[in-house]
């Protein structure tokens, strides 16, 4: 077993992970990063391309960009972190084109370099570069199984698996960023399928809290049957159904509903990017190569022909719900543990509305900055030789330590099953109903019941094991927070309750593991 | 485990490994997020977990002799389809187009550099994707 001691211990590998690692060892820590898969692929971002909400410090358009979406977050968001984040995002964003950094941003017509996006594969392949070469060590391939914690409860490294050395290991640490990505509960949206939500769970394992998780109905557009979930440039779509009509109020903004009722109803949804001009299509093919990937693979040109659609789950990856943010360091409350990016609440600057690329992006940056640099503080106030020598034990729950006789091995696959047949369906979780949620609710504890009494495994099984776990806890809390919401407000949307209710202005807090529960978060905070 | 062959394929969904082209250096190994490969006879790549490839394509843009090829569809697809025809793939101007297209490789520039997207409209909604 690989038995590692470290100053901060980060957990992820996307861009809060690589942001947090940095900070960490800027700060003069010494930083390992275990990742599930490869640092510098895992992710949504590596397997995309991504918008930055990278706004100059112009005093008018600042203004701009805080105010676009305070209503459609349902007013819950914080000006004091809009204000902070576009400060940090547009100082990180400007150090990543110089230095270790050297992105190649593009240029406009008079020679100003763009700033406001991401090609995914290149920013995260020099991201890896820049935290090597900032002396952090990565644990590639090393998926996390739970966090380790002190005598008095404070956070105190992870244990894991290293899935490509077959063997576990162990880091103890002075403090743990997890930076663990949101849930998409394994949809195939694109680039997600490391993201199950394993960070909340160890997260709330070690006592932290959970805010936003009703915020969690996101669903992407791509081609049937691919991966391809790039919904912003279905803005030049126009959507038709199966007889060649226009489908009626279908839209990739504000008309997603009309496009899941009808594939609800078992009817087919086609689209064609019939708005955009010869302009447009060179940007779009320049800008998100990926994007036709897909297209030129089955040769169909989207300009010109009609191509079926559909809607896949990308819950807390595009939602904002997450692990609670408790101070600006991105402290979770919990001593030792801070979270960071899509794994931590995104409602400081989203509110209840999907922040899309640009803002999710913004928050890696800023919030894993924040959370390495604030681990990195704490450790060093441990004081020296603290890390490696306090006793430690794990957190572990579901799926690792079974309370009741041991299920035979690889039950993780009904687990997962039960959880997506709760989750990704249209008419459960995107055209949400207090019934219904109610209902999936209850199957869902259930299912928790059945996995936390037998659920467990060795190794890769374990791995998967603590994923079903964590994906099962992910659904109940947001389907708990959705039933505390009995209104719409941001991306919550409930078809039994469509109006805002005054009363709700509150953001909701959720947690525990065998009973969930939810209390609605102080009023401090959250802007009128 | 379903070993490539010659110009083999898995049952996979990243349809084609081209042990012709292919120089065992284990990059798409290493490089997949989901752990799909693993280091076959000869030092080819298998894949082992084909039901975890999440078609994100980058262990094809990570291929330096483009001996990869993800086919776009996230189900297995028949033997008889094209993606499984190396040389129409090559005509097709597929095979590499990825790595191609981000402008990675010796001699290329960088995709990044001119990665300037399209206006979504004056009255459009705010980009959320």
């Amino acid at each position: 077993m690989t038995d590692l001691a470290t100053d901060v211990l980060v957990v992820g590998g996307g861009p809060a992970a690589t942001w947090a690692a940095l900070a960490a060892a800027r700060a003069g820590a010494r930083v390992v990063l275990a990742d599930k898969g490869y640092c510098g692929t895992s992710g949504a971002t590596a397997a995309g391309g991504t918008g930055v909400w990278y706004v100059p410090p112009d005093p008018a358009a600042r203004e701009a960009a805080m105010a676009s979406r305070e209503g459609l977050g349902g007013y819950l968001a914080d000006r004091r972190w809009m204000a902070r984040v576009l400060d940090e995002t547009y100082a990180r964003m400007n150090e990543l084109a110089v230095g270790s950094g050297r992105y190649p941003f593009p240029a406009g017509p008079d020679g100003t370099p763009l700033r406001g996006g991401l090609q995914g594969p290149e920013y995260m392949r020099r991201m890896r570069i820049r935290i090597r070469r900032a002396g952090v060590r990565i644990l590639d391939h090393s998926p996390v199984t739970e966090l380790l914690t002190d005598a008095d409860g404070a956070v105190a490294g992870a244990a894991g698996h290293r899935r490509q050395a077959h063997e576990d290991y162990r880091v103890r640490a002075g403090a743990v960023v997890l930076a663990t990505g949101g849930c998409a509960f394994l949809s195939g949206a694109l680039g997600t399928n490391t993201n199950t939500g394993d960070g909340a769970l160890f997260a709330a394992e070690a006592g932290a809290e959970l805010s936003g998780m009703e915020f969690s109905n996101a669903y992407g557009i791509a081609p049937e049957g691919t991966s391809v979930t790039k919904t912003a440039f279905y803005s030049f779509a126009t959507f038709y159904q199966e007889d060649g009509s226009v489908l009626e109020g279908a839209a990739s903004q504000g008309g997603r509903a009309v496009i899941a009722r009808t594939l609800l109803d078992g009817g087919k949804v086609y689209a064609r990017l019939d708005r955009a001009g010869e302009a447009a299509r060179a940007a779009m093919r320049l800008a998100q190569p990926n994007f036709f990937l897909t297209f030129d693979r089955l040769g169909i040109d989207p300009f010109t022909d009609r191509f079926s659609v559909t809607l896949l789950a990308e819950g807390t990856v595009r939602g904002t719900g997450g692990i609670r943010i408790a101070g600006d360091d991105c402290a979770t409350g919990v001593p030792g543990l801070y979270a960071a990016g899509d794994a931590a609440t995104r409602e400081e600057i989203c509110g209840g509305f999907t922040g899309g690329g640009s803002h999710n992006a913004a928050w890696a940056i800023s919030s894993g900055s924040w959370a390495g640099a604030g681990a990195a503080a704490h450790s060093r106030s441990l004081g020296p030789g603290r890390a490696a020598s306090r006793p430690v034990t794990g957190a572990g729950g579901a799926g690792l330590r079974p309370t009741g006789r041991p299920a035979a091995a690889g039950d993780h696959r009904a687990a997962v099953e039960l959880v997506q047949r709760e989750v990704l369906p249209y008419d459960k979780n995107y055209l949400r109903r207090g019934d219904r949620l109610a209902a999936s609710l209850r199957a869902l504890d259930a299912g928790w019941t059945e996995l936390r009494s037998g659920l467990h495994g060795e190794g890769t099984d374990l791995v998967r094991a603590r994923q079903a776990a964590a994906m099962t806890a992910h659904a109940r809390w947001m389907y708990a927070a959705a039933l505390a919401r009995p209104e719409t407000r941001g991306m919550a949307k409930r078809l039994d309750h469509p109006d805002q209710d005054p009363r709700l202005h509150h953001r909701i807090l959720v947690g525990g593991l065998d009973r969930v529960w939810t209390r609605p978060a102080p009023k401090a905070g959250v802007t009128a | 485990m379903d070993p490539a062959g010659p110009e083999g394929r898995g049952d996979g969904v990243i349809e084609l490994v081209s042990a012709q082209r292919c120089i065992a250096c284990d990059k798409c190994v290493e490089v997949c997020p989901t752990d799909v490969f693993e280091r076959g006879p000869e030092g080819i790549p298998v894949l082992a977990r084909q039901e975890d490839c999440q078609t994100c394509f980058l262990c094809e843009a990570n291929c330096p002799v483009d001996a990869l090829f993800v086919a776009p569809l996230t189900r297995p697809l028949p033997d008889e389809e094209a993606v499984h025809d190396v040389a129409g793939l090559v005509r097709r101007g597929l095979l590499g187009s990825y790595r191609r297209d981000i402008g990675w490789g010796e001699g290329r520039t960088p995709g990044a550099l001119r990665a300037i997207g399209p206006p979504l409209g004056p009255t459009a909604p705010p980009i959320t994707s």
